[in-house]
């Protein structure tokens, strides 16, 4: 039992580091400006990363799973270290990073060291796909906003109300962007445990809690954790130095990230667009940092274009390319000490 | 959530209050003048009494609603400005007061011949008063016929500016006043009422700067 929560401590670090960066994606502004109080923030944010993880998060666990199966516990933990550990140095160093761009390079490093190869077109899939979540989210916040300021100018109510509908407004879309957090980003963090899960499924009436759903469980309450215990300051930055936004703005910036982060995560949505013989969307965990940037960009646009730092998106492609060599080189210098160190099989 | 918006219902309620306070101030100082100038003191001693009873109110639904705005939360990032708002909206009330308690402290005896340029004088200033009132309460309610009334508070502040001019040269070149004491408390009367259509058009620049960062 201790040597199994061991070999899982690493993939919770990632998702407690996750829990304290990215929650403040979906409520920094909200908190940060001081519509909605930090405690009911991490309530609703810890229930809905866990449900969204729970219900949602097989989809792309998936995908990584095709990108490469890890089959090896130490492996697994070993592959979840160098990619947290990849996020931990690169916050440090200020330089823009993601779970799922780290991840995606520990796993590659890991089909590099256990000889296997890595499936080109999921690779494909995936960078497309990072590619895509700005620019979606961007595009999304464009229509949104108009759709908002319509919809503010329409209603004729006054600013004390529409404050708090937008506080409600906040928070809902808050539930649903935690709910697409836990969705989309849970197999950074367990991922590469499931094809080697530990548990077993249970069935319960007629429901059944698979294995991945329980190392979900796990991993969603990790991310809690880290919302719970570290979120609050990255919140307060978040909200009142990185970007002002009014509150309605803010909404608009959540939902639509939210919304990338949906689209790239749901089943449900795929085997809906799937059965109507449309395009579906990739179900790729997908980085919800760069999300909100693209958000905030199509705000920018929105309102006419004038100060939009552009240089932020040049900063997010670098990320895309050194995020995940740097973690696929930690993972193989790892996993080398992992088996030759201290003697524990890495694959099979 | 029915507290939240129970709050929200109870607020807006009070702001509203607080607009007819200033409104009927407005009201009460324009009668006011009147009565002086037709020289019925009894009339005016009430309109005296009625205005500090507005302004009294006034400053009591003023404290009221920064308490809420602060111990609630409502309203984060634009509470600054509407409390900076209702404070300077409250400078109007304190203006209509204290300038008919200098004429009931001065009693500044006024030529008849001066009554109709005095009169036009304080309607230009109230209309330009009303015209705040209906500027703020398009503001709180997010409405954006605001540029209208702004302007409107322009346009009434410039007359009143013009009146002001013709009414002080009119005094100083008067022969029915003799002594250039008098003439220099009557030129101050008139830099008084026109004081007033001053105050609503410094509320109507804030105004116009809250409605802009407003826009989301």
């Amino acid at each position: 039992m201790f040597q199994l929560f061991f070999l899982l401590s690493s993939g919770l670090f990632l998702g407690w580091s996750l829990g304290a960066n990215d929650a403040a994606n979906i409520f920094g502004t909200a908190v940060g400006t001081k519509m909605i109080q930090f405690r009911t923030a991490a309530i609703v944010g810890s229930i809905f990363v866990v449900l969204g993880a729970v219900i949602s998060g097989a989809g792309t666990t998936e995908t990584l799973g095709k990108l490469g199966a890890v089959n090896a516990l130490p492996g697994a933990f070993t592959v979840a270290l160098a990619a947290a550990l990849t996020v931990l140095w690169m916050t440090r160093l200020k330089l823009p990073v993601s779970t799922s761009q780290s991840i995606v390079g520990a796993i590659i490093g890991w089909n590099l060291y256990a000889n296997l190869p890595t499936d080109y077109s999921s690779l494909t899939k995936i960078v497309t796909t990072w590619v895509l979540c700005p620019l979606l989210s961007a595009l999304f916040a464009f229509l949104f906003f108009f759709i908002f300021r319509f919809g503010v100018s329409r209603m004729r109510c006054s600013i004390i109300r529409l404050d708090a509908y937008t506080r409600l407004a906040l928070i809902v879309v808050g539930a649903f962007g935690a709910y697409s957090l836990g969705a989309n980003n849970i197999a950074n963090v367990m991922g590469v445990f499931v094809p080697i899960s530990p548990f077993e499924t249970t069935d319960i009436l007629s429901f059944s809690f698979t294995s991945a759903q329980k190392l979900f469980l796990l991993g969603g309450l990790a991310i809690a954790a880290g919302i719970i215990t570290y979120s609050h300051k990255v919140m307060e930055t978040v909200g009142s130095n990185l970007y002002k936004l009014s509150p309605v703005a803010a909404l608009v910036v959540v939902l639509a990230s939210s919304a990338v982060l949906f689209l790239f995560a749901s089943e449900g949505l795929e085997f809906w667009l799937a059965s109507r013989g449309l395009p579906t969307f990739p179900l790729v965990p997908v980085s919800s940092s760069q999300a909100v940037v693209g958000a905030v960009i199509g705000i920018g646009l929105a309102k006419g274009g004038r100060n939009i730092n552009f240089g932020v998106l040049g900063r997010i492609s670098i990320g895309w390319v050194t995020t995940p060599i740097t973690s696929g080189l930690l993972a193989y210098i790892l996993l080398f000490v992992v088996q030759n160190l201290f003697l524990m099989p890495v694959y099979n | 959530m029915s507290i939240l918006f129970g709050k929200a219902k109870n607020i807006e309620a009070e702001i509203e209050q607080f607009f007819d306070k200033i409104s009927e101030a407005g009201l009460i100082f324009s009668a006011g003048i009147k009565d002086y100038l037709d020289g019925d003191l009894e009339q005016f001693h009430n309109r005296i009494k009625d205005i500090n009873k507005q302004e009294g109110e006034a400053d009591n639904l003023r404290r009221e609603i920064r308490y809420y705005l602060y111990t609630k939360m409502l309203i984060p990032e634009s509470r600054g400005d509407v409390l900076g708002l209702l404070e300077t909206s409250d400078n109007v009330i304190d203006t209509t007061k204290t300038v008919l308690s200098h004429f009931d402290i001065e009693t500044p005896t006024i030529p008849n011949s001066l009554n109709s340029e005095f009169l036009k004088l304080t309607e230009s200033a109230v209309s330009a008063l009303s015209s705040l009132v209906k500027a703020n309460r398009a503001f709180f309610k997010n409405s954006n016929i605001i540029h209208d009334y702004i302007h409107k508070v322009h346009f009434h502040e410039h007359e009143a500016d013009r009146i002001e001019e013709k009414l002080k040269k009119i005094i100083f070149r008067s022969e029915e006043i003799d002594s250039l004491a008098e003439k220099l408390q009557l030129r101050d009367f008139v830099t008084y009422i026109s004081g007033l259509a001053d105050d609503a058009e410094d509320v109507a620049e804030r105004l116009s700067v809250y409605s802009i960062k407003r826009s989301i």
